[in-house]
């Protein structure tokens, strides 16, 4: 990884913004699809796509890259976007989403876009193919290997056992090159996690499961830059980073707020919230004049 | 008569009839195709031995992966590893995988078009003791309805062993069904195998036979059976053995049906979705004949020895053999 400079950080962060735009005009032309967690996790891919990753818009199957495998598959605006703006593809393809014959389907499926890691969708399924990539990647170049694995979760999918059965696999076999990020902003479908299904001790839960844990504030460019650097310098462990993070964050009638887990702006009127015509004027209005201040509560 | 070209052991039918497991040919398949094949990878859910993975797994110490008591894992982790160049088997029994994972094998296998190799052990009822839990008679059903996956279904060891060096070597998710006990060894190192062409192993002397009966697995053992004892009552039988369920030989089945006019399907799983079922889809649109299916109806395996687990369900040589005469009957 290049140095995070100051001015690099600001670059991130405006690029952020941009891609919360490109999110909010995403789901308003695709009149359904996941509001909450693109947004939330806006900040946390664009310092993968635009910092973090070894990759090659140009040369998606570039061998050497690292890989990224988004897990929950729902929140794939935010994975779309920040692919768009890297190059991936042209951005006039976000128009798209979710229309048929798309490249961008409603959750990520490689037959229409090549480029994508893995399909996903169902919950709980990405952590197991990430250990099976960093098996296979420490079968070819032993325990040096300076290719990462990186899994994007959901905290609503460690509800499924799947998600522990791929946990206890890694800790067995110690993969350094694994490193899991959580998007902990509290919520799913149904509700608030820790009424649906209580999480917490969440950081305890994994370090019982034999991996190295940091927990963050999810919208702290150089919180996230920096747990991702001592992950990489993890050895004997995977690591998993429990990103804090606001749902919805950048609009602020969304954020925190479970109902706007699985609805776009525009769709439905809702108690409290500006009316269905004006939602996406409004959260779109707030976006650009952010001008790259979604900054961290603990900046 | 056995058929010529099937180059079938000529002491089938004798008492010292070599047998051996079907599951041990994947055994010593998977061996060989590791040795072949550095991206030969090996994954199992603390099944190693019962599935005959070890002798791969104590040849292959780095290629092999033990995933514990966790199905769902082991699917996901084989498309990881098969997403990096990794050609992996994945090995349970197949109550639990297809049976347990179906969703992951769907998903992060063929909708991921990831070219993993899923291995059932312990399918049909022929497990015998172990009772109803562990005799999958449902997973030819689940397995070839998923697109883009290969369903395999070998009769004997020997051409478990050449199924699975076959299946080492395509490109797209396979599942294969192994059964436990052991079987008489039909064919022979000598006997061709190609994934989706089914072959006679029985015809009539005189070329014209009265019915068509399409088998898999070690089942097939029991047409034969059943064919040679027709051919003592002058009733002439084609035995096709059908190693590849999907794709499915339609031409060579259209072509044997057009010949006998009516069918009798074999299979140790259910009658709903399996076998039977993939050749009606066929002949219902092509050329609908009267189909006689010998299979599991709509129930649950239990406890007890294989052959009397077989006449209790109806799927040994003279539920066969009554199916034939009926089948005969109805084309009239």
């Amino acid at each position: 990884m290049e140095v995070l400079t100051d001015k690099k950080i600001q670059q991130l962060q405006e690029q952020a913004n941009k891609i919360r735009i490109s999110i909010i005009e995403m789901l308003v032309e695709a009149g359904s699809g996941h509001s909450a967690g693109p947004l939330g996790m806006a900040d946390i891919f664009t310092a993968l796509y635009f910092h973090i990753l070894k990759h090659d818009p140009k040369k998606p199957d570039w061998p050497e890259r690292d890989r990224l495998v988004l897990s929950n598959g729902h929140i794939c605006p935010v994975l779309y976007a920040a692919m768009a703006h890297a190059g991936y593809f042209g951005m006039e393809e976000l128009k798209t989403l979710r229309k048929f014959g798309t490249k961008l389907q409603g959750h990520p499926h490689r037959d229409f876009l090549p480029s994508l890691e893995t399909s996903s969708g169902p919950l709980g399924a990405g952590l197991s193919q990430a250990v099976g990539m960093a098996l296979a990647d420490r079968i070819d170049n032993g325990v040096s290997s300076g290719r990462q694995i990186y899994c994007l979760m959901s905290d609503g999918e460690h509800d499924a056992g799947n998600t522990w059965e791929a946990a206890m696999l890694a800790g067995k076999n110690k993969l350094q090159n694994l490193t899991a990020i959580v998007d902990r902003n509290n919520i799913q479908i149904d509700g608030y996690t820790e009424d649906v299904m209580p999480l917490e001790p969440i950081v305890d839960k994994w370090k019982a499961f034999n991996w190295h844990t940091q927990e963050i504030d999810g919208h702290n460019f150089n919180a996230i830059i920096e747990a991702v650097g001592q992950a990489q310098a993890t050895h004997e462990k995977p690591s998993v980073i429990i990103a804090h993070t606001i749902p919805g964050k950048g609009v602020s009638y969304m954020e925190r707020d479970y109902k706007w887990h699985g609805v776009p702006p525009g769709v439905q009127d809702m108690p409290d919230e500006p009316p269905k015509t004006k939602q996406a004027k409004i959260a779109l209005n707030e976006l650009r004049t952010l001008g790259g201040k979604i900054i961290s509560e603990h900046q | 008569m056995l058929s010529p070209e099937a180059k079938l052991n000529t002491k089938l039918f004798d008492k010292d009839c070599e047998q051996a497991p079907i599951r041990k040919g994947f055994g010593e398949g998977l061996l060989a195709a590791g040795e072949e094949d550095v991206n030969v990878v090996g994954l199992c859910a603390d099944l190693t031995e019962s599935t005959q993975m070890h002798f791969f797994a104590q040849k292959f110490p780095e290629r092999f992966v033990q995933v514990g008591v966790a199905e769902q894992n082991l699917a996901g982790v084989a498309s990881g590893m098969a997403a990096m160049g990794k050609i992996p088997f994945i090995s349970s029994y197949a109550m639990f995988s297809p049976g347990r994972n179906w969703e992951q094998i769907r998903t992060t296998i063929c909708y991921n078009d990831r070219p993993v190799k899923i291995v059932g052990s312990h399918a049909g009822v022929s497990v015998g003791p172990d009772g109803g839990t562990h005799q999958a008679i449902e997973d030819i059903a689940i397995t070839r309805v998923i697109p883009r996956m290969v369903v395999l279904s070998p009769c004997d060891a020997i051409e478990a062993k050449k199924a699975t060096i076959a299946a080492a070597k395509t490109d797209t998710p396979v599942y294969l069904r192994l059964a436990r006990e052991k079987t008489p060894v039909i064919t022979t190192k000598d006997s061709p195998f190609e994934i989706g062409k089914a072959q006679i192993f029985w015809q009539p002397p005189n070329g014209k036979p009265d019915v068509l009966i399409i088998a898999t697995g070690a089942l097939v053992y029991k047409a034969l059976l059943a064919a040679q004892n027709l051919e003592k009552e002058k009733i002439g039988a084609t035995v096709l053995n059908i190693h590849t369920i999907k794709p499915l030989d339609e031409k060579q089945i259209i072509k044997l049906t057009k010949e006998a006019g009516a069918i009798v399907t074999i299979e140790e799983h259910q009658i709903a979705g399996g076998l039977g079922s993939a050749v009606s889809e066929v002949l219902s649109q092509n050329f609908p004949v009267p189909i006689e299916f010998i299979g599991v109806r709509d129930q649950f395996g239990q406890s007890g020895k294989m052959e009397e687990l077989l006449e209790h369900y109806g799927m040994n040589e003279k539920s066969i053999f009554d199916a034939v005469k009926k089948v005969i009957q109805r084309k009239k």
